[in-house]
């Protein structure tokens, strides 16, 4: 049985076709790639299995049971947590107070929420970082606040969307790092990326969206290798 | 040192009926209290939860026709209204919650406005239960004096600002600033956003009913245009938690000192006459440019201003 499935998904914002008829399957404790040029729809996807879009048609699966049904803070209870391309901090609140704020999803009371925030945030890397307002806090450690949060929730599958985005090579690094990381914890994970080189070495499969629609699927080299995949993404890049 | 902070406050205005105060004196005391549990409540949805209301007289005013009806109607002592009133109020703030809060920001802020004014007219017209416009009036009063009164109100100030304390560190209150701070966010880490939502104004409501159903105890004379006022009751919710400061514990008895104060001042110039309210926007602008955090919230920013100047 696969982990998560997205079935004949399509959704219609009035008459666009946002994603058209996606099908694919994520299993348990593999890194999932998704790739495609801007506005293939790779964000919308990730909204539709998070629950803030119910598709027009199709369903998604996870563990076998239907959650396409469901409200975003459902699914996330369920045991899938994401993070957002443009990153939402809870701007006031100091990184530990974040973090905090979403350990209580599991935790039963607030000393044990506390010690799930500390050990996320010693996990992400961000535990000299705790006491500081996250408005002010640099993109790279922004970047990975979306992350810990999502961690928080003791998530069994994670979706990560453009993690790397606008990062230095060296906060380039430590995200990968902690990816394994995070793959280690055996978190099956979902990653939206532009960035070509990551994608490649941490990616079990890819699958490439074009306008709405799933053109590829497969392993890194496969993918390298699709001429469909080189002509509508790649292509532009070699260009370049 | 700052846990012992509340309360030794609290022991000081314990001793306040024995310093021997005037009656008019002690009638600011308690209106400052009255409006301080308003404040306090309302900074629990609006300045915690991000959920800002511009219809908290609807809350006030339904508290205060609960304790007012059931000594009209029922024949009850109006002070069963107490109780009866956190009932009532969240039995409506229920209804207000499922009809407002599916509305974000501005938009729920108008959908509030919107109910004040709904309640208003609800109680001017249900003439059979409410009396209309004629009001409800206590004819016997309980007590001749103040200070039964002034214990009374700071007993429920107390436990206002006792419970609120707890919420905010408590789960609760981490879920109220993730709300406020990005409800999409907040909804993606697990947090059932319209629950909690509904909790916040729950909450809030029900402290500013038993605010409202003292104030018909204690006045003892009530009708629809002073209980569900919108600039006498709504607006003034807002501006004391403003002035004394958003999303702080003391902002709001703050806000509450420096309003009661300053409207009590501005009606006594015999000059200004209605003129007092704009002495308030006038008050609230220079707030808002000069302390937009309040005053709770720019008190370090007060204080190292007076040590720059001092070192100068």
């Amino acid at each position: 049985m696969f982990f998560l499935v997205v079935r004949n998904i399509s959704i219609f914002f009035g008459g666009l076709a946002a994603l058209s008829n996606i099908s694919f399957s994520v299993n348990k404790g593999e890194i999932l790639g998704l790739i495609g040029p801007n506005g293939a729809g790779k964000t919308t996807l990730f909204n539709v299995i998070n629950g803030f879009y119910r598709p027009s048609e199709g369903d998604v699966l996870f563990k076998g049971n239907t959650i396409s049904h469901l409200k975003p803070h459902q699914i996330c209870t369920l045991g899938i947590a994401r993070t957002f391309q443009v990153v939402k901090p809870l701007r006031r609140m100091s990184v530990y107070d974040n973090v905090l704020a979403s350990a209580f999803l599991r935790a039963k009371n607030r000393s044990q929420a506390e010690k799930i925030a500390l050990d996320i945030l010693e996990f992400a890397g961000l535990y000299d970082a705790r006491d500081l307002i996250s408005k002010g806090l640099p993109l790279g450690k922004r970047k990975r606040l979306e992350i810990a949060r999502a961690l928080a929730t003791d998530p069994e599958m994670l979706l990560l969307d453009e993690s790397f985005a606008g990062l230095n090579p060296t906060e380039l690094n430590e995200s990968i790092e902690i990816i394994k990381k995070i793959r280690a914890r055996g978190i099956t994970m979902m990653i939206i990326e532009h960035h070509m080189k990551v994608i490649m070495s941490i990616s079990d499969r890819i699958v490439v969206l074009n306008y709405g629609e799933k053109i590829a699927e497969g392993t890194p080299l496969e993918i390298a290798a699709n001429p469909l995949v080189v002509a509508a993404y790649l292509g532009d890049m070699a260009s370049a | 040192m700052k846990k012992l902070i509340p309360p030794l406050i609290l022991g000081l205005l314990i001793i306040v009926p024995f310093l021997g105060f005037s009656s008019y004196l002690m009638h600011i005391l308690i209106l400052v209290i009255m409006w301080a549990i308003i404040g306090m409540a309302w900074n629990l949805l609006g300045g915690y939860c991000g959920q800002v209301s511009f219809g908290h007289a609807a809350f006030f005013g339904t508290g205060a026709y609960t304790a007012g009806i059931l000594y009209q109607k029922f024949g009850l002592s109006a002070w069963w209204g107490l109780p009866s009133s956190v009932i009532v109020v969240t039995l409506v703030s229920l209804v207000i919650g499922f009809i407002c809060l599916r509305l974000r920001g501005p938009y729920f802020a108008l959908a509030t406005l919107a109910m004040g004014v709904i309640m208003r007219v609800t109680a001017e017209n249900l003439v059979d239960f409410s009396q209309g416009d004629l009001g409800i009036m206590i004819r016997e009063r309980t007590w001749v004096g103040k200070t039964w009164y002034y214990y009374t109100v700071l007993f429920i100030a107390a436990g206002t600002f006792y419970i609120i304390r707890k919420v905010i560190e408590s789960k609760l209150g981490y879920y109220f600033v993730a709300i406020r701070e990005d409800q999409d966010a907040a909804e993606s880490l697990g947090i059932d956003t319209t629950r909690y939502k509904t909790v916040a104004l729950c909450l809030s409501g029900a402290f500013t009913g038993l605010a409202g159903a003292f104030y018909m105890n204690y006045m003892g004379y009530i009708d629809p245009k002073v209980v569900f006022a919108l600039h006498d009751i709504s607006i003034v919710a807002i501006m004391v938690v403003m002035i004394g400061g958003v999303a702080t514990f003391w902002g709001p008895t703050i806000g509450a000192i420096i309003m009661v104060l300053f409207a009590e001042g501005v009606r006594s110039i015999p000059q200004l006459g209605a003129a007092h309210m704009t002495l308030f926007g006038v008050l609230l602008i220079v707030i808002i440019i000069f302390l937009p955090n309040g005053i709770a919230g720019g008190i370090p920013k007060i204080g190292k201003r007076l040590r720059l100047r001092g070192v100068s």
